[in-house]
């Protein structure tokens, strides 16, 4: 069984849902951005989002397209970031990663090397923002022969007529984008999220995260109630830039993470 | 005439099987070749196939047709002229030289043939709300002008220092009722301008329309702009026709997305006989800071489609460099990658400085003042002309007019007292 599919049957076990947690890597620097990452867990973190930087963040707002920025500037890239797996998986082996960006640094890598390297690095799956059902036919059979869950993103703009197309690649878990915009912008309310979870579900069994507009530990504790998962990412990285320079850049975004993770399974469902 | 001609199959996938043409593109997938595609966020992707379906609609209904004829006749001012350069044909001593006016287009540049095309699409599919990316602000201002004439709100997505260099057209457009919104991330220029466009659509995905200025972003509309701006080279086709009673021998534009230089080659890329040039801004030379995709990049995915990018190893786009405004984007429309890769298509550059002397000869022998970008295919025929014999036929894309780039060029000449007065 993958990690994802673990993690999630634990989480059912135990009667409540994931905080999954969204950083760049190599934001603000690698090693900076290394102690983060093996101390989320610890924190309260259950699935980890990992962002590949990329100069061209389309569908982020301004928190993580700086976050990028920051990254690319202190060297961050692609290979970097399988090294960061690879070195948190030395202590880690149950924590499921994901990585979340754009195509073109995957393009570029090969689809079907990457898919191979990102295995071997300890990666469970992927989230291809700019990559729609339409267009993920070069990378799903390479991600499916190596054991990768492709994640997919369905929207307030995906309606019950598309769902099913979009689904069809899905594994490991869904994630719902629940607001129409980019992310560390909007809030989608309570009512709004829950018919769209509900949507969803009549689609599928696997797990759904909700995920774009989830900031304070209320807001995750709401969603909990609702979904599998409450993704957190602006806001994580917002402790990062407002701390950048002082020792806190490690103990603030580990600190919010705790509140969200209380709120969470506070959320018993 | 159609002909056969050796494609890699490989390479070209569907769309080649049946393929003895050039013009049969791209696939029911938007795909030329390898090239173009759809590769946009899923809260887009529902428009997307709705833009393409009320496209196909529009396409098929001879209203729609009609109304944008009329208003290419009676708005824009076309035909516009394919007028003999007695002049540069004699300056440059060889080929003789034909320029395709399209910057005496009502606002001054071929940009506006797309901007009628897809506002008369917005208003049939009921949005009410144009956004729009630009870089040297012509397209931002034929934006700006459709939406005044049709009456709809108008956001244009500018780069900070395109603002600078182009503020004439930043004016103009604010006139014209529309908000420009400076863009300051990145290098603050045309991809930059298009992220903050596709970031604004995500969010206002229910009432907006994304008016794009040339060949490039998702399919439908690589195609689409293409098909608007044909009316250059079907117009070119006639005109040579009645001028020369043949058609021409060659034909030159420049490429900043690429819509000029498609609108000119579309109609002519199944005669063999016609030698077709595509030229890119070299900027400051292929070896340092430039724009020219196909020159010095490779396959890559952004902004909806995949196509030549420059970018680096890691995947990282590049942040390019033009003096004009209107080249300086490190990518390039799908379907040109594809053309360039069949070889039917000649993709060459040429450099700031070899452009800004193209500006001034042109301007002092014919009394044109050519825009920046379209002085990259004046300077690069002017390259070539003296090797062709008197009696070949050159149609050079005169894509707009250089008003806006005063200050600019009086920039790079040193005339720094101009330079800060206009
Ligand atoms: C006059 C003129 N020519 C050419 C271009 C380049 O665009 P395209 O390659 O789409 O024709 C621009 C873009 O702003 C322009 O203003």
């Amino acid at each position: 069984m993958s990690r994802i599919e673990t993690r999630f049957q634990d989480l059912k076990a135990e009667g409540r849902a994931a905080l999954v947690t969204f950083i760049t890597a190599g934001d603000p620097d690698i090693a900076t951005c290394q102690s983060i990452l093996d101390r989320l867990p610890a924190a309260g973190a259950d699935l980890i989002e990992l962002g590949m930087p990329f100069t061209d963040p389309m569908a982020d707002g301004p928190s993580i397209q700086l976050a990028a920025q920051r990254a690319l500037a202190a060297g961050a890239s692609l290979a970097a970031t399988l090294e960061m797996v690879a070195a948190f998986r030395k202590t880690d082996n149950s924590t499921p990663i994901v990585l979340m960006g754009y195509y073109n640094p995957i393009h570029t890598w090969g689809a079907e090397r990457f898919a191979v390297d990102a295995a071997r690095a300890g990666v469970d799956g992927l989230v291809i923002v700019d990559l729609p059902p339409e267009e993920a036919d070069e990378l799903v059979p390479h991600l499916r022969a190596v054991g990768l869950d492709f994640i997919v993103l369905t929207t307030p703009t995906t309606d019950d007529v598309r769902l099913p197309a979009v689904l069809a690649n899905a594994s490991g878990f869904v994630y719902y984008v629940s607001i129409a915009g980019v992310t560390g912008t909007a809030s989608a309310s309570e009512s709004a999220i829950e018919e769209a979870v509900s949507r969803i579900r009549r689609h599928t069994s696997l797990p759904i995260c909700v995920g774009f507009g989830i900031r304070t530990p209320a807001q995750a504790a709401g969603v909990a109630r609702l979904a599998e998962g409450a993704v957190v990412g602006s806001a994580i990285v917002q402790a990062i830039a407002d701390t950048i320079g002082t020792p806190a850049t490690v103990t603030a975004p580990l600190a919010l993470v705790e509140e969200l993770a209380a709120g969470v399974r506070a959320a018993r469902r | 005439m159609l002909y056969w001609h050796p494609f890699t199959a490989q390479a070209h996938g569907k769309l080649m099987q049946s393929l003895n043409t050039y013009r049969a593109g791209p696939d029911e997938r938007g795909h030329f070749g390898i090239f173009g595609g759809r590769y946009v966020a899923e809260t887009l992707m529902p428009l997307i196939l709705d833009v393409e379906r009320s496209y196909a609609a529009a396409k098929a209904d001879p209203a729609f047709e009609a109304e944008f004829r009329q208003l290419l006749a009676q708005y824009v001012g076309r035909p516009n002229p394919l007028y003999h350069a007695r002049r540069l044909t004699e300056a440059f001593g060889g080929a003789k030289i034909f320029l395709k006016r399209e910057d005496l287009n009502h606002t001054g540049a071929h940009k506006i043939n797309n901007c009628i095309g897809q506002i008369l699409l917005a208003r049939r599919m009921g949005k009410k709300r144009i956004i729009a990316e630009t870089g040297a602000g012509q397209h931002g201002v034929a934006t700006a002008t459709v939406c005044a004439l049709f009456g709809m709100d108008c956001v244009i997505y500018m780069g900070a220092t395109d603002i600078e260099r182009q503020q004439p057209n930043v004016y103009r457009m604010k006139l014209l009722g529309a908000e420009v919104r400076p863009v300051q991330s990145g290098a603050a220029t045309l991809k930059d301008a298009m992220n903050d466009a596709l970031r604004d659509w995500v969010t206002n995905v229910h009432d907006t329309y994304y008016l794009i200025g040339t060949v490039a972003g998702p399919h439908p509309y690589p195609a689409m702009v293409r098909d608007f701006q044909s009316v250059i080279g079907d117009e070119v086709r006639a005109q040579i026709l009645a001028q020369e009673g043949r058609l021409p021998d060659s034909l030159v534009a420049c490429i900043g997305g690429g819509s000029n230089a498609m609108g000119l080659f579309h109609p002519f890329l199944d005669e063999t006989g016609v030698r077709i040039i595509g030229v890119e801004a070299a900027g400051h030379g292929l070896d340092k800071a430039h724009a020219a995709s196909l020159s010095g990049g490779r396959p890559g995915v952004l902004h909806g489609n995949r196509t030549y990018l420059l970018q680096d190893n890691d995947g990282q786009i590049a942040e390019a460099h033009s003096i004009s405004a209107g080249l300086d984007y490190p990518g390039i429309g799908p379907e040109h990658a594809w053309l360039h890769e069949t070889g039917r298509v000649e993709y060459v550059s040429v450099t700031d400085t070899e452009a800004v002397e193209a500006f001034q000869r042109c301007t002092r022998l014919e009394g044109i003042i050519p825009a920046l970008e379209s002085s990259h295919a004046i300077a690069y025929a002017g390259k070539i002309a003296a090797s062709l014999p008197a009696d070949h036929l050159m149609v050079i894309s005169l894509s707009g007019r250089g008003d806006k780039d005063v200050a600019t060029i009086a920039r790079a000449l040193g005339d720094i007292h101009l330079g800060g007065l206009v």
